[in-house]
């Protein structure tokens, strides 16, 4: 059987499973919680340097770049001008131009603005970026995405950090069918068996933060999320049987006595 | 004796009291910062690292650094 590759813009990825980085105890715990999914992204946000505390630990001691994919976002922006700001800083850092997008329109629900979305969307692309895009459940929108270059449709469960699940696997579905793009679902992810659903509905990875820096157990949960990603998308390429009202034997009616 | 001008900058939001002529260079460095880990915008400029030991810093100029952080 050919070897089944996560591919992201012709770069070949092994783990279906991108992390978050965000809202761990520690660096330790992250580093930990990273390893232990099998991830081979991980998201990174971009913030001001603390000039005043100058022994502070840095993410990069703990999470090396040249071992892991960092895909640096642009979390908390709330305007596309912020997060062009954001993004172009994010590749002076180290040149990295694989970067996810999102682009927040409200603070309560943190639902994405995708008009903003779809602006920055298009100029990141024009400026040689590889636009990774968090957006809304909307095919219409993924497909206007994918019209103004994006190289991969991230769209999300459920709000951020609500642990909700997929709520709409009809647009899940729809988008799927519609697009050759990697189709990721980001955001809104509670437990193991959301993830799995994500990849038997066809889409290609997911991206977990919270649901894993938050469980109780984080290390434990990662596992869980690292096969959680396996089985589902092993079932999806499986072939999954009918679905019946009525019951079907297991074990032939042949030599009953 | 020639009398030393002092300027003031804005360092991430921070006032900053520094020599007319000091390098940004200079800066970075004072701060013990990695060039390699972090991003330079000066009066909301991206900065070109391998050229901070030839920018000057002038009264006003507003610098930001960056790196990055854990994030989801």
């Amino acid at each position: 059987m050919k070897k089944d590759f996560f591919k992201i813009s012709k770069k070949k990825f092994k783990s279906r499973l991108i992390v978050g980085t965000g809202k761990y105890k520690n660096f330790v715990e992250c580093s930990k919680a990273v390893k232990a999914s099998g991830a081979d992204i991980v998201t990174v946000a971009v913030r001001r340097v603390n000039i005043s505390d100058k022994k502070k630990p840095m993410l990069m001691d703990y999470l090396d770049p040249k071992k892991i994919t960092y895909l640096p976002n642009t979390a908390g922006c709330f305007s596309s001008g912020e997060a062009l700001r954001t993004l172009r800083l994010a590749r002076e850092i180290g040149g990295w131009k694989l970067v996810k997008l999102e682009v927040l329109g409200d603070k309560k629900s943190l639902l994405p603005d995708m008009i903003e979305t779809l602006k920055s969307t298009e100029v990141l692309s024009k400026e040689g970026f590889k636009v990774m895009v968090y957006c809304n459940d909307d095919p219409l929108m993924a497909k206007r995405l994918e019209d103004v270059g994006a190289v991969a449709i991230m769209p999300l469960a459920a709000p951020i950090g609500s642990g909700l699940g997929i709520q709409n696997y009809t647009n899940i579905r729809i988008i799927r069918k519609q697009t050759k793009l990697p189709l990721i679902i980001d955001a809104g992810i509670g437990e193991a068996s959301d993830a799995a659903i994500a990849l038997e509905l066809g889409c290609d990875g997911v991206l977990i933060n919270t649901a894993i820096a938050l469980a109780k157990k984080p290390i434990e949960m990662a596992i869980a999320m690292k096969y959680a990603v396996i089985a589902g998308r092993k079932s999806f390429l499986s072939g999954r049987i009918k679905k019946n009202i009525t019951g079907f034997a297991s074990t032939t009616k042949k030599g009953i006595i | 004796m020639k009398k030393i001008k002092k300027i003031k900058i804005n360092l991430n939001g921070k006032a900053l009291f520094l020599t007319k002529g000091t390098s940004l260079y200079k800066v970075i460095k004072k701060n013990k910062l990695e060039s390699n880990k972090i991003a330079i915008e000066l009066n909301r400029e991206i900065i070109n690292k391998k050229k901070i030991d030839k920018i000057f810093l002038k009264n006003r100029d507003k610098i930001e650094i960056v790196h990055f952080i854990g994030g989801g």
